[in-house]
């Protein structure tokens, strides 16, 4: 089927069989492998991506499923270099251990300071509480999602 | 050459490779991609014990995409993967005996890896079926029957009087119990994942997800009847394994590999995540019987303990795990007499392996839940009572190791007391208990060791190495024969490097492992990474030192005696003509001198009796202490760890905000073994939690809200600036300080792990 869609903010037009995973799309289809896959069930959060903002899990979506929508993946965010605050975050406090939840851990993050740019820790749990790490304790995590929010908050960002 | 002060170790370091993870750019072996990749699907056998009678794998091969089924006649080499036992055929044979679900029978390589899972379903395999052994009691009562059966693996310690008659004669006071812990999985969260490729000078290289490159260099050279040399591993970055790489991908290695072979393309396997928990490794279920003797008021006397553990169809790495679980049996405690057996059982389910902690947690519930009936009889404070049993230098260990030096045991133990504020916390949570009917907190502790290494049954593959490259622009390659998998290794290797060359961490890159660059380095477990890994990279660095002041000697004519080395710059003793590194190593280019070194560690030999289980089992230990508070809801057995008090002592931490990462996901990972990780097997042998919707890890929101963590500096003088290991003891204390506190709240002894619903409903039903 024809495909039309945002990604990364460029506009996308292509064919893709019906049954195809928004997942594999993604990844093997336009190369973007900050989408991981840790269960191919909705349940660990590694293939999150934004669906117009939203925090989704990709592998339970069809590519079918994104037609017309602005899809972000982690590849938008940052660069060598010029981190976004998230990112830079999470590496000053030591919230990436293996890394591999780390890309939808981040968008979470994001789609969360997103709506609520001061989220208590409560708020913080719960916009991640569909993100498994398996290295971290979650402990750093927390943390960075705090330091994030200072550092978007003393450089007068928008996010 | 004078000494500097440090600079990079014990400081804040962000880890060398966070910002490729953030970026979401690391390239782990799924996001690895080669032209003219083709993918591979495993046929196993689907039942779980029996006689294979026949294969027919005619419709397989006319499956839509396929391009080639092999089968054990296609395996150019020796069809066994079973290392130290050869109990492992690679893929099973007519005749062969089936030991458990996951045995394999065919590789299907397609086009496409939905090509080749379909045409897999479609190999008939003909099995003469038997009714599987699937529990450990079975075992168990066929060793007792005394008959002619022979459990797989024996362990023992004997120390002092082991006479089970005699062993407890002079003892005040005798106590026993039994506990079980089940198995647990590893659940990293990218599953396993190999690449093979046969090309380039006709050597096999191999990228994929795991800790032990070297394993799989032998492992695949075997099956491919190669010698060594043309097998190159190349490890990807890999997303957590915990032990679960440990052994394990060698046996995804091989089957990629051999579709190389045989078709000379880039062949691809990554495992879904059923596949995953199904076929791979987990923690051994032991089950244990502790008899325990006191005399002086609460000193341990003597410590009987036998032990049965599941090791599941294959021996694996069964022997050594259980080596491990019977040096730790009695506990991190002095006793004069010791007396233990672990023995290992085959069953037909999955293989047991390695997995953090490797062998011990299983056993610290039993020596520590007694510990604290010892405590509780004696009407004694159980932090006080592990206080005077407690290991320190100049005492023996349970093994009869006398400890020279780095013995932290007791002062982690006054650290939990001090950061928990003892006696207050325990007047705290009796008040909660007062005003609460339903609710109940109950405080647990766990002291514990954990011998740094492989120790005296390892010591064999006990060495490792460090490549150290110096570029003419002062840049610094390191190559190391431990990986990184998430811990840190990447980090503390380049922090060493850079605090013995003082240059800053932006000029060390150290490479993902290839085991083209460095002999057999062992294995990345036991916590040895930073130890072994790191002093080799030390002595490789102080090789270049010497070459590079040599250079500077000649160069400005300053004698060998008088060349200082401060902040990264050559001088003569009066801080004259100075020249950076990076200018010397530019000149060194000009003059032909090479500045690369090896360096090569291996630790003395330990003085081991087999035979009777005796000795220096391992080359240092490192210790922890641990007090949890947990909440229990009587009326449905729910259990919320609140808060967390801990103390390590890792020697010296290189890493502080590593060390402490790694106490953190330890903890979490121990807590979800203790409370919420069931994996269940049916009767047919299969694992049925096979994905995160069955198989539940902690999320977020289990982590407890108090989480304080001290860290004890005890130096073990052959460590890199005094180091031993955290990678495991961050997990070993957990199970059996929360199984602990569990028990303190409903008044109760809990012995058995994970703690299911329905066994702490019946024990809080159950009349004292
Ligand atoms: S892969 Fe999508 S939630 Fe796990
Ligand atoms: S850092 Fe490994 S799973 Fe989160």
């Amino acid at each position: 089927m024809e495909l039309h869609l945002f990604v990364n903010g460029k506009e996308v037009t292509t064919s893709v069989p019906e049954n195809r995973r928004a997942l594999d799309f993604l990844r093997k289809d336009l190369g973007l492998k900050s989408v991981k896959e840790g269960c191919g069930e909705g349940e660990c959060g590694a293939c999150t991506i934004l669906l117009d903002g939203k925090a989704v899990c990709s592998c339970l979506l069809f590519a079918s499923d994104l037609a017309g929508r602005r899809v972000l993946t982690l590849e938008s965010l940052g660069k060598e270099g010029h981190l976004h605050p998230i990112q830079q975050a999470f590496a000053e406090t030591g919230a990436v251990q293996c890394g591999f939840c780390t890309p939808g851990m981040i968008l979470s993050v994001k789609s969360l300071l997103d709506e609520n740019p001061s989220p208590d820790d409560e708020a913080i749990k719960k916009a991640l509480e569909g993100n498994l790490c398996r290295c971290t304790g979650y402990v750093k995590i927390i943390e960075a999602v705090k330091r994030a929010v200072a550092i978007i908050k003393s450089q007068g960002l928008m996010i | 050459m004078e000494k500097n002060p440090l600079t990079l170790i014990g400081t804040q370091l962000v880890r060398s490779d966070a910002s490729e993870k953030v970026l979401g750019a690391a390239k782990y072996v799924d996001d690895l991609h080669f032209s003219d990749t083709v993918y591979l699907a495993i046929r196993t056998a689907e039942v779980a014990s029996g006689a294979l009678r026949s294969i027919d794998i005619s419709k397989a091969r006319g499956s839509h995409g396929v391009l080639a089924v092999l089968t054990h006649a296609d395996i150019p080499g020796e069809n066994q993967m079973g290392s130290p036992v050869p109990d492992y055929p690679i893929l099973l044979k007519p005749g062969d005996e089936i030991r458990y679900v996951g045995d394999y029978v065919a590789f299907v390589v397609a086009h496409t890896r939905e090509q080749a899972l379909r045409a897999a379903e479609k190999v008939t395999v003909m099995v003469a079926e038997k009714k599987p052994v699937l529990s450990l009691n079975e075992r168990i009562r066929e060793l007792q029957k005394g008959g002619d059966y022979v459990p797989a693996v024996h362990q023992k310690i004997r120390k002092g009087d082991s006479d089970p008659k005699t062993m407890f004669d002079s003892c005040d006071y005798v106590f026993e119990g039994d506990f079980f812990a089940d198995y647990q999985e590893h659940a990293y969260l990218e599953t396993q994942g190999m690449i093979a490729l046969y090309d380039q000078d006709n050597v096999m290289t191999i990228y994929g997800s795991m800790q032990c490159p070297y394993y799989v260099q032998n492992g695949v050279a075997r099956a491919l009847g190669f010698p060594i040399n043309r097998i190159r591993i190349i490890q990807s970055v890999t997303g957590g394994a915990f032990g679960g790489k440990e052994e394990v991908p060698t046996y995804f290695a091989i089957p990629a590999a051999l579709a190389a072979y045989h078709l000379h393309r880039p062949v691809k396997l990554v495992l879904s995540r059923e596949e995953d928990i199904q076929w791979t490794s987990k923690r051994h279920p032991i089950k244990s019987r502790y008899k325990v003797g006191i005399a002086d008021y609460g000193r341990l006397r003597s410590i009987q303990v036998e032990a049965h553990a599941d090791i599941g169809g294959h021996s694996t790495l069964s022997p050594t795990v259980l080596w491990r679980s019977s040096v730790h049996a009695a506990g991190a405690y002095e006793i004069p007499n010791v007396r233990v057996d672990v023995y290992g059982h085959y069953t037909n389910k999955v293989p047991s392996g390695a997995y953090r902690g490797f062998g011990s947690p299983q056993v610290f519930i039993g020596i520590e839940g007694i510990i604290d009936d010892v405590a509780d009889h004696l009407k004694k404070d159980r932090l006080y009572l592990r206080k005077i049993n407690a290991l320190e230098k100049g005492k023996t260990t349970p093994t009869g190791h006398l400890l020279p030096e780095s013995v932290g045991a007791k002062k982690t133990l006054e650290e939990v007391e001090r950061l928990s504020d003892w006696e207050r916390l325990k007047e705290r949570v009796a008040q909660f208990n007062r005003e609460h009917k339903h609710l109940k907190r109950g405080v647990g502790i766990a002291h514990i060791h954990y011998g740094v290494a492989l120790g005296a049954m390892g010591h064999a593959l006990d060495a490792s190495g460090a490549f150290v490259n110096v570029l003419p622009d002062g840049s610094i390659s390191v190559h190391i024969g431990g990986t990184e998998m998430g811990q840190g290794a990447k980090t503390v290797i380049g922090a060493i490097v850079g605090e013995v060359l003082q240059q800053p961490m932006e000029k060390i890159h150290v490479y993902q492992t290839d085991t083209f660059f460095l002999p057999d380095s062992g294995p990345t477990v036991a916590s040895r990474t930073t130890v072994f890994s790191g002093n080799a990279a030390v002595l490789a660095c102080q090789e270049l030192l010497k070459t590079l002041t040599a250079l500077y000697s000649t160069e400005m004519a300053v004698p060998p005696q008088s060349v200082r080395y401060t902040g990264g710059v050559f001088s003569n003793t009066e801080g004259q003509k100075p020249v950076g590194f990076g200018e010397l190593a530019g000149i060194a280019l000009k003059k032909n001198i090479g500045l690369c070194a090896t360096g090569w560690f291996q630790t003395p030999r330990l003085t081991w009796d087999p035979e009777n289980g005796f000795g220096e089992a391992y080359v240092t230990y490192s210790f922890a202490s641990q007090i949890v508070v947990v909440e229990v809801d009587c009326l449905t057995a729910e259990v919320v760890v609140k808060e967390v008090y801990t103390a390590h002592d890792v020697g010296k931490a290189l890493n502080p905000d590593g060390v402490i990462g790694q106490i953190h996901g330890g903890f979490v990972q121990g807590m979800g073994y203790a409370l919420y990780e069931n994996l269940k097997v049916n009767e047919k042998g299969k694992i049925v939690s096979d994905n995160f919707n069955t198989l539940t890890i902690p999320t977020i929101h289990e982590t407890p809200e108090i989480f304080k963590v001290s860290i004890v500096e005890e130096p073990f003088s052959k460590g890199p600036f005094g180091a031993k290991g955290i990678g495991e003891p961050s997990l070993i204390p957990t199970p059996a300080a929360i199984a602990n506190a569990v028990s303190d709240a409903i008044g109760k002894r809990v012995r058995e792990i994970p703690i299911r619903k329905e066994y702490l409903l019946d024990l809080i039903r159950t009349a004292p």
